[in-house]
Formats: structure tokens, sequence, C-alpha cells
């Protein structure tokens, strides 16, 4: 311990402040998407594959909830607000929020090189061995390597790299997919997915892939000393343990 | 605090003031070529400027998406209306023989025309899909008059910056840009699928704006009003659906 406690004021922060920053305005993005997203799902809780989808065609699954418009079959008596005219306005401004700090953190990262250095897997994990040493590790438990303190394993650098560069693009994508006018403008992309109700059940799937991202780096961050941290992504310090 | 020198400080002041002033041009330039929407004010104007601004910049002639013949859906949804009124029931008893459609504000020669008029300007017909803001969507081939044919034989003036355009039911109206209204796919749309356009779809008369989501699409269609400014019509946010708390730009 004592050697981290030094390191404080002289070397440089765990996190830039790029990283810091981007960091938590995707934090806020990310409720408000998630929030506004589940609200306009209350307005058609049914799911489909292919171009259309409406009550008469038959859904791949429903979600048992009330909904917000008596058109649509759901078993429950009764007709839930309707929230749709603020939830897709703040939707789609948080969407604009995560885009453009999403490409601030990209063309930084990509400039100081914290995805060569942080996230893309070291050359002697680049293979199945490491990643299921790396597993094991986990549900034994174990301590974690001392270098941890200071960089990523091969796992956390998957993750990383998975919710950066696979996940949000593709959450992006099959957002815009929904809209007529993009789509219009650029067909492929609605095409390529499968349809437009395609396109919809995705991004609700993506959004629970991205919610359980979420829930994985909450119990780990909690588990691995929360407050120190909390501190390395805000102020920067190193002070305190596992930063 | 002892991180943060004075010379960061200072870079951090010359960078929020160089960004503040490059939104104050960005906002000027924006409102000068028409890509701040009537809606946008208040906590949502941002977003609402950034997607329309976006969306004009970059495809503000791009077409709707059409469909082959085979995929015209099989049981089209029906979209629930408020009651219909005693002025339309007396239209409908009458099979539409006396609805007309009103246009004028900032044209040359106003008009009011008959189904038939209308009809008589030209035919187009397109497969395109109806997609609700809710999340569900339907095909159909609609068969109309483009609103450019009609525009083009009123004479729009060329400070026309929006279309106006109202529903029989009360307080049912819209409005879209002149991108929209010239736009060859937004039609004055009086059949579906190879019929008369059913009154459930919005018969005698609908505008389809295929390019947005299915809001923007009034039925029961009677007037049309060419204007150069939103801030005359109701509270200026662009359409009852604006006013009622939902985004006036709807391709989204």
């Amino acid at each position: 311990m004592p050697a981290t406690v030094t390191e404080t004021t002289t070397t440089a922060p765990r996190h830039t402040l790029v990283v810091r920053v981007t960091h938590w305005l995707t934090v806020v993005a990310f409720v408000a998407l998630l929030t506004t997203g589940l609200e306009i799902v209350v307005s058609h809780p049914r799911f489909y594959l292919g171009e259309e989808g409406n009550v008469n065609v038959k859904p791949l699954f429903t979600i048992p909830i009330p909904s917000s418009r008596d058109t649509v079959p759901t078993g429950y008596g009764y007709v839930m607000p309707d929230q749709n005219g603020w939830s897709r306005y703040l939707h789609f401004e948080a969407a604009w929020g995560a885009v453009l700090t999403g490409l601030v953190y990209a063309i930084a990262g990509l400039w100081d090189g914290h995805f060569r250095r942080d996230l893309v897997p070291e050359k002697k994990d680049r293979n199945w061995g490491a990643y299921w040493g790396g597993i094991t590790k986990y549900l034994r438990r174990e301590k974690p390597d001392a270098n941890e303190t200071r960089s990523y394993n091969v796992m956390q650098r998957t993750a990383y790299l998975g919710v950066v560069f696979v996940v949000f693009p593709l959450m992006i994508w099959t957002g815009l997919a929904m809209s007529p006018s993009f789509a219009g403008a650029f067909p492929l992309t609605v095409i390529l997915l499968g349809g437009r109700q395609t396109a919809r059940t995705l991004h609700f799937f993506l959004t629970w892939v991205l919610v359980l991202f979420v829930v994985v780096h909450v119990v780990m961050v909690s588990v691995s000393g929360f407050w120190g941290r909390m501190r390395a992504m805000t102020i920067g310090s190193r002070k305190g343990k596992g930063v | 605090m002892s991180g943060i020198s004075r010379r960061k400080l200072m870079m951090g002041g010359a960078a929020a003031v160089a960004g503040l002033s490059g939104l104050a041009v960005a906002d000027r330039v924006a409102r000068r070529y028409g890509l701040i929407p009537p809606d946008a004010r208040g906590r949502y104007g941002p977003g609402e400027a950034l997607t329309y601004a976006a969306q004009r910049l970059l495809m503000r002639h791009s077409q709707a998406m059409e469909f082959s013949r085979g995929m015209i859906s099989k049981t089209p949804f029906m979209n629930e209306v408020a009651p219909l009124g005693k002025e339309f029931l007396a239209h409908q008893a009458l099979g539409f023989r006396d609805w007309t459609l009103k246009i004028d504000g900032m044209v040359a020669r106003p008009m009011m025309l008959s189904l038939a008029d209308v009809k008589a300007m030209g035919t187009r017909s397109q497969i395109t899909e109806v997609a609700c803001e809710e999340g569900w969507s339907y095909i159909a081939e609609w068969i109309g008059t483009p609103l450019s044919m009609v525009l083009q034989e009123v004479g729009v003036l060329p400070q026309a910056q929006y279309v106006v355009y109202r529903s029989i039911q009360p307080n049912w109206w819209e409005s879209v840009d002149m991108a929209d209204a010239w736009h060859s796919q937004t039609l004055l749309t009086w059949g579906m699928n190879d019929g008369d356009l059913p009154v459930g779809f919005g018969g005698p008369l609908r505008l389809r704006i295929p390019r947005q989501l299915g809001y923007k699409s009034v039925k029961y269609l009677t007037s049309i009003t060419v204007t150069d400014s939103m801030k005359k019509f109701g509270r200026g946010r662009g359409s009852a659906t604006a006013e009622a708390g939902y985004a006036w730009f709807a391709g989204i």
C-alpha cells in the first residue's frame, strides 16, 4: 500500500481528463436514453421481425406490461399515461450528447494512444488461454495482479473495446435505421439489418447488453474499492487502493 | 487542485470563450439557412435543432424507402381517431361530393379545389411505409396528387418557408418546410391499394409525408396555407402535435 500513496502527486492520473469528463457525460446520456427508451416502449410493448409490425401482425414477443395506448391489447384493463412527447425529445437530445461525447472520446483515444495502450489486449494476452485464465481467476475470486491497479486485464480490455466499438455503434445504427428519413437516404442500413422492425427489436436487445455491462461494471467497481475508483474517475487521483 | 496550473486555467478559459462564440456563430448561420425548427425552444431545443439541421444539411433531397408490391401489408393497422364530427359525417353521407381543399397564404392564385380538381392535376402512386412514433408500422400503396403539382398551380411566392395544413377535425393541424412540401413523395392522397382511401385511413383526402412519422400525415385534409413564418400559427411551435409536446420534425 505505501507505494500507491506516494504515487498520488508524482505520477499522471489513472484516467486522463478527457476520459473522466466523457465517462460522466456518457453516464448522464445513458441514464436519459434508458429511461426515455423504456418509456417509448410502453406505447407499443410488442416486438417484431422484418419490415412491418403492428397489432394485426403476430409479434416475435411481447412484454407483459400495460401500454400507454388503448389500441394495444395487453390484457390489462387500464392505459398508462402518454409520455412519448418529452421522452422522444429527450431520447434524441441525449443521443446527440452520447454521439458527440463518443466522438470526442474516440478522437482523443486514437490521438493519445488510450485505445492502443489501455484497451487493446496486450500481445501476450491475445490467445484463448489468457481469456480462460482470466475467467478462472474471477471464478476463484483470486486477488488481482499488482499491475492491475494501473492497467486493465484482458477481460476488462475486451469488455470495454466491445462496448465502445461494437455495442455503441450498433446501438446508433439500429436507432438511425428506425428514422424514416435516414432509412430513405441510406436504405442499405435497414436492408442489411432485415427491416425496420428487426432494427427496433435489435435496438431493444442491445439496450439490455448495455444494462448488463453497466451492472457488471458497477459491481466490479464496488468490489474493488468503490471510493478509490470514484476518485480516480473524478478528480483523477491515484490515492487509495486499486485505482 | 494543485494539479491545475494557471496556464491550464487560461487555456480552458480561452477554449470556453472560443466554444461559446463558435456556438453563437453557428446559431446565426443556422437561422439564416433555415436550419432551426419552429420548436427549437426550451430544454429540448438544442437536440431538435441538431437533428433537423443534420437532416436538412445531409439528406434534404433523399427519397423515402419504397417497397415491392409483394410487401404491401395484408392487414394494415387502422389507427383510432377522435369521433368524426357532424361536418365530416354530412360530407360522408354525400360521398364526399362537396369536399373541398382550400389553398391560401403566400401564393399568387389562392384556390378552392374539389376532389376532382385535385385529381385532375396529376397522379402518382407509391408503396411506402407508415411508421408511427409508437413503434408500429405497415406498408401500403398510396395513390394521389403530388403536393408539388398543386403548389405549382397556385404559384408559391419566393418568401415561403412553411406549408401549414389542417384537418376537418378540430385542432388537428401540422406544417412542413418547403423541402418536404416540394418533395416528390409528398402526396395529397385519395387512393390506397387500388381503391378509394378509406375513411379509417384518412379518406377522402390525407397528406402523406413518407419521410416523416405517421403523425405528420394529417387525415381529412381541408386546407393548406403557405407562410413565411410559423409565429403566426398557434403558439408558434409549428403544429398541434408540437404544441402537445411532440417534436415538430418527425423524420426520426
